[in-house]
């Protein structure tokens, strides 16, 4: 019984860390709160939809799309919103706001379009296959979540640690100002972090979807909340402490769940994240913050 | 109360009365998130303490059958007091991690809420008596606006001001920072908990649903909205928010994105929100130059 919750809750885990990557990877780098990050997700999933039903894609090719349609769903976000935001330099709550507006916007472009009922992937569509373990049954489709999870993590630390692209987000990350002083095109990094990020939420709405086999317009919502409990978790802004944060959530809500009841699970977690926020700020593994004088 | 009133009049109030109350609710609620603002508090615990105020007052009038005054001021009392516990270790916290430090807790409210039986669990409380007066709510706002403005002018409020501008400049003239940082929070509680004790009292019926991370979002939208620059921003705010999705029903489902698109036009092109008296100023003048 314990290892078939914990294989659940690794699937489930993963996909929140893929959503709080991208969660962070825009504070980290643009230091904006992006409340978008949950429509965007649930943008994924409805492309995935369309592009599997409507156009008879294969699901590789849906996830793809997804990805795509999403990305630049996030770079245009970047383009016409928080670039005028940054020009006029406007204090950070104002483009959090702003990204409220855009996630109401889809939501409801998303319920008119699809209609507010759940839709689902054709039969057929999903891998089947189905093997037992001891008396664990693994689903083929939970591997090929995870696996697909873990690939674009590595990819992405990958890209951070060992690009010259992951350098100069890192400088960026540290200091914008500091940054283009080095010749480094700052604004053309925001834009590709913008499109990598919406595009790693995109990716993780198809694999909730599939996962639950159930897409509707307030789906991004819920993992909104996991995906900021989980970037609090970590330490905002940093790429391990999401990894980790959305791990934690993905484990924390299975097993209390299972052992618990299940409502209570989401309440061990939240006061949890309230706890750390009170004994240390800047997340598990976030730096000392500095003091402003 | 209304019959001396013309007869379209009577239909008018049986219709929108209730959405006239949430417009007053709503405004009470924009002033709660506009006070800890002005003292350069982004908190996002309101939501939270408006549903404190809800079912503290609910229960009583259910449980113990106070009078509607005396709720109405439990109803306050309840989410100040935990405002006041919560505050000393919270506000030590600045900015975004003050916003998602009193998410959490309102987070922690609301699943608390979610699963107490006395709360009646998701289903909420049902068959609150009805108790809310127009005059109720047009009396306290007038209170609220008018104890606000004294604030504004006062010592505090200009305490207030010294902080937001520049904590540290204002901590090294002599401000007691934390002091006045845990007044402007305990008081934001105090007004939308009385909000949410109004609101319980009109509306028959409250969940949790209704004080989740959403809600708190709506409040503080309502105030930049409309302006934090004074006391009129956040309630036109309120207002608009309020009353658009109504004039908007024809749109059915896509309702929701003539809201969404207005937020961002606004934080684009109206950067200090709708309400702003300098902007108001200057396009009359310039209007009054012009020969006729």
């Amino acid at each position: 019984m314990l290892e078939q919750q914990l294989l659940n809750a690794l699937t489930l885990g993963s996909v929140y860390a893929l959503f709080a990557l991208g969660f962070t990877l825009v504070f980290g780098v643009l230091a904006v709160i992006n409340l978008s990050h949950g429509a965007v997700f649930m943008v994924g999933s409805y492309a995935a939809l369309a592009l599997v039903t409507r156009l008879e894609a294969p699901l590789w090719a849906a996830m793809l799309g997804a990805m795509l349609v999403s990305g630049t769903l996030g770079l245009l976000v970047d383009m016409l919103i928080l670039k005028p935001l940054r020009a006029r330099n406007a204090p950070h709550l104002i483009p959090m706001i702003a990204t409220i507006g855009v996630g109401i916007m889809l939501t409801s472009t998303a319920q008119g379009l699809f209609g507010a009922e759940i839709l689902r992937f054709p039969d057929g569509i999903l891998p089947a296959g189905e093997f037992v373990v001891g008396d664990v049954h693994v689903r083929a489709l939970e591997i090929a979540i995870v696996a697909i999870a873990f690939v674009l993590m590595a990819v992405l630390f990958a890209v951070l640690k060992r690009t010259q692209l992951g350098r100069a987000l890192r400088a960026i990350a540290e200091s914008p100002k500091a940054a283009w002083l080095l010749g480094i095109n700052v604004e053309r990094l925001f834009h590709i972090t913008s499109f990598a990020a919406a595009a790693l939420g995109g990716i993780a709405g198809v694999l909730i979807g599939l996962n639950f086999n159930a897409i509707t317009p307030q789906m991004g919502q819920p993992i909104l909340h996991k995906g900021i409990a989980a970037i609090i978790l970590g330490g905002m802004g940093d790429i391990r402490g999401a990894l980790f944060g959305g791990l934690f959530l993905g484990f924390a809500e299975v097993i209390s769940k299972a052992y618990l009841s299940s409502q209570m699970g989401d309440a061990v977690a939240f006061g949890l994240l309230f706890l750390i926020l009170l004994v240390r700020p800047s997340g598990l593994f976030g730096r000392k913050l500095e003091r402003k004088a | 109360m209304m019959d001396w009133l013309p007869g379209n009049f009577s239909d008018f109030w049986s219709t929108y009365s209730t959405l006239v109350f949430s417009v007053g609710v709503h405004a009470l609620l924009a002033l709660s998130i506009w006070l800890t603002l002005s003292c350069g508090l982004l908190s996002l615990a309101n939501a939270a303490f408006m549903g404190i105020g809800a079912y503290v007052s609910a229960l009583l009038t259910l449980h113990l059958e106070w009078s509607f005054g005396t709720v109405l001021l439990a109803g306050g009392i309840a989410p100040a007091v935990v405002a006041l516990i919560i505050g000393a270790p919270v506000l030590r916290l600045s900015g975004v991690y003050l916003a998602m430090a009193t998410l959490a807790f309102g987070e922690v409210v609301r699943i608390t809420v979610l699963n107490l039986e006395i709360t009646g669990g998701p289903e909420g409380l049902n068959g609150i008596p009805l108790a809310t007066e127009g005059w109720h709510i047009a009396l306290l706002l007038a209170l609220t606006v008018y104890g606000l403005a004294r604030l504004r002018r006062s010592k505090v409020g200009r305490a207030f001001e010294a902080i937001k501008e520049d904590e540290v400049a204002a901590r090294l003239m002599g401000v007691d920072v934390d002091r006045y940082k845990l007044l402007a929070f305990v008081l934001g509680g105090f007004i939308a908990g009385i909000a949410g004790a109004l609101n319980a009292h009109f509306t028959f019926f409250i969940s949790p649903r209704e004080y989740g991370f959403e809600n708190a979002v709506d409040i503080l939208t309502m105030a930049v909205l409309g302006g934090t620059s004074g006391l009129v921003g956040p309630m036109l705010g309120a207002s608009i928010l309020t009353l658009l999705p109504e004039l908007l029903r024809s749109l059915h489902d896509f309702r929701s994105l003539v809201n969404g698109a207005i937020l961002v036009l606004v934080v684009l092109f109206l950067p200090k929100g709708i309400w702003e008296p300098r902007r108001i100023r200057n396009w009359l003048n310039r209007n009054k130059g012009k020969p006729a």
